[in-house]
């Protein structure tokens, strides 16, 4: 692995080491001194695009707790509103010797394009409307936490599923890792291609809820709604909002997700997200040890094939 | 403790040679040393490949040296008061349950039995792909104020038990820090040395010592392979 930019391409094998490396991270949360000498020396560059403090900061405390310098390159304010291009920018960070590149950008593709511009390993955190690994990535590791499983469980993905990398790079891990993935949403937010997609789409979340064992709720994104896509947010929360009524149906040990940031009221009750079953929490804590079992992965070893011991 | 160890012979390592003194351990073990001169390859075959395999602990052997330790330990830390085993893995880990149970057996003694696993603080990471991490299991009672034992099967260059050293110091302080290894083979590159050692094994840095174990590998044995390359 030397780049993590998409979980489409991510294999079994390698979707598992990172699990399994970020249930090992997640240990030295619980050990009285958190930080690790492991990448000490090495550069984590953050370069968001777009903004993203929840992301921004996962990264760099996932960075920091493995010693590593981590600078904050943000698009505001820097060289990127004057003009330049994202190949100078990226010669620029390599020039400065950044071993990693964590990038989130509003065009899709970009960090695929950076990953061929610089030495360095690339990490995609969110790249427009195509993918955002890191956060399936910590949706899965929070799932098998908490149910002991991936293979065989049912998923639901609810929501603005045109918009959301979250969806997309989820289906592709969660189907990888075994689990049967469902989407639900108005027909106007399913992308054009969901036929080639490995799931269900169904438009009815009342009749998929008792079979799901985890419902993940997205956020309709308004930043990214040119068109009408719903005739009112009343409407929308009235068919597709996760309210207490609706998380009744749901099997008794199902969970309720939210990759964040929620919008109360809007696609979930407050009650449902702070219910037990709700994991909007542990999936922030989550995050950092699946983002250090990400750096560790890339930026721990020689750079040659990782040991098969 | 895993003390500075001045002027122990170990510590000159020509390497090439095989023949390296034996470090002064006052717990040695009590059996023969083995010579490092090949005798032909006896038992088991392992996966190494190339060159020549001999056994150098049976099962049996393999079982009394443990023993011996664990009345060891008793011995030297009275009784095993304050004292937590704590394995490296992989093969650290079932050794430290080993001796666990001989102590128990011995003195009636239950010693909380944990890992360490101290790949994230090796100083060879970048040297190497990437090591998958192992588990760490510090026991409910922590390592604050305790005897901490670390178990491994081999002790070669002493870098494992440094970076657990260092690994360890993340979990508290203990009141002391041991080292219980089942083979010691020399060629030390720190100032490193067991406490408790289960067979001295004098080799040259281009064979390799392999430990067999029932819980990891489905059998008991220690082996010696050395390679025939130039």
């Amino acid at each position: 692995m030397n780049h993590l930019l998409s979980t489409a391409d991510l294999k079994l094998d390698d979707a598992l080491l990172v699990l399994d490396t970020a249930d090992r991270m997640a240990r030295v949360a619980d050990a009285p001194v958190r930080k690790l000498p492991t990448l000490r020396g090495r550069t984590v560059v953050n370069l968001f695009f777009e903004d993203s403090t929840r992301t921004r900061t996962s990264f760099e405390v996932a960075a920091k707790r493995l010693s590593a310098d981590v600078i904050n390159f943000s698009a505001r304010g820097s060289s990127v509103s004057k003009g330049e291009s994202l190949k100078d920018t990226a010669q620029t960070l390599e020039a400065m010797g950044a071993d990693a590149v964590v990038c989130r950008h509003p065009a899709s593709g970009a960090p695929h394009r950076l990953a061929s511009w610089v030495r360095g390993s690339v990490v995609n955190a969110g790249d427009g409307t195509h993918e955002h690994p890191t956060q399936a990535l910590l949706d899965a590791f929070t799932i098998r936490r908490r149910l002991g499983r991936l293979d065989g469980l049912a998923v639901t993905i609810v929501g603005d599923v045109l918009h959301s990398r979250v969806a997309r790079s989820n289906v592709w891990l969660l189907t990888t890792l075994g689990a049967r993935v469902t989407v639900v949403a108005p027909p106007t937010l399913l992308p054009l291609g969901i036929s080639g997609w490995p799931v269900e789409v169904s438009y009815d979340l009342e009749s998929v809820l008792p079979k799901s064992d985890v419902v993940m709720m997205l956020r309709v994104q308004r930043e990214r709604m040119s068109a009408a896509f719903f005739p009112t947010e009343r409407e929308y929360s009235r068919r597709y909002g996760l309210d207490a009524d609706r998380a009744a149906l749901m099997p008794e040990h199902a969970l309720v997700m939210h990759p964040g940031p929620m919008v109360r009221g809007m696609e979930i009750a407050s009650s449902v997200a702070d219910s037990p079953r709700s994991t909007v929490v542990e999936q922030v804590a989550n995050g950092v040890s699946v983002r250090m079992a990400v750096l560790y992965l890339l930026l721990g070893g020689s750079g040659a094939e990782r040991e098969s011991s | 403790m895993a003390s500075a160890a001045q002027g122990d012979p170990a510590r000159n390592t020509t390497g090439r040679t095989g023949r390296t003194a034996r470090p002064r351990d006052e717990l040695r073990a009590g059996t023969a040393d083995v010579s490092s001169t090949p005798t032909g390859s006896e038992g088991l075959t392992g996966s190494e490949g190339l060159g020549i395999t001999r056994t150098v602990l049976s099962a049996a052997d393999m079982n009394r040296v443990v023993s011996r330790m664990a009345h060891q330990v008793l011995e030297k830390t009275s009784g095993g008061d304050g004292v937590v085993l704590l394995g490296i893995p992989t093969r650290g880990v079932p050794l430290a349950e080993r001796l666990a149970r001989r102590v128990a057996a011995v003195e009636g003694v239950t010693l909380p039995v944990g890992s360490l696993d101290p790949t994230m603080y090796r100083d060879d990471l970048r040297l190497r792909g990437v090591r998958p991490l192992e588990v760490t299991e510090i026991p409910d009672c922590g390592v604050d104020g305790m005897v901490v034992v670390l178990v491994d099967d081999v002790l070669y260059s002493g870098r494992t038990v440094r970076a657990a050293l260092d690994a360890l110091s993340a979990y508290g302080r203990p009141r002391a820090v041991q080292l219980a290894v089942l083979v010691d083979r020399g060629h030390r590159e720190l100032p490193i040395r067991a406490d408790y050692v289960g067979k001295n094994m004098p080799t040259s840095r281009r064979e390799s010592v392999a430990v067999r174990l029932r819980e990891v590998d489905g059998a008991d044995a220690v082996l010696i392979v050395s390679s025939d390359a130039p």
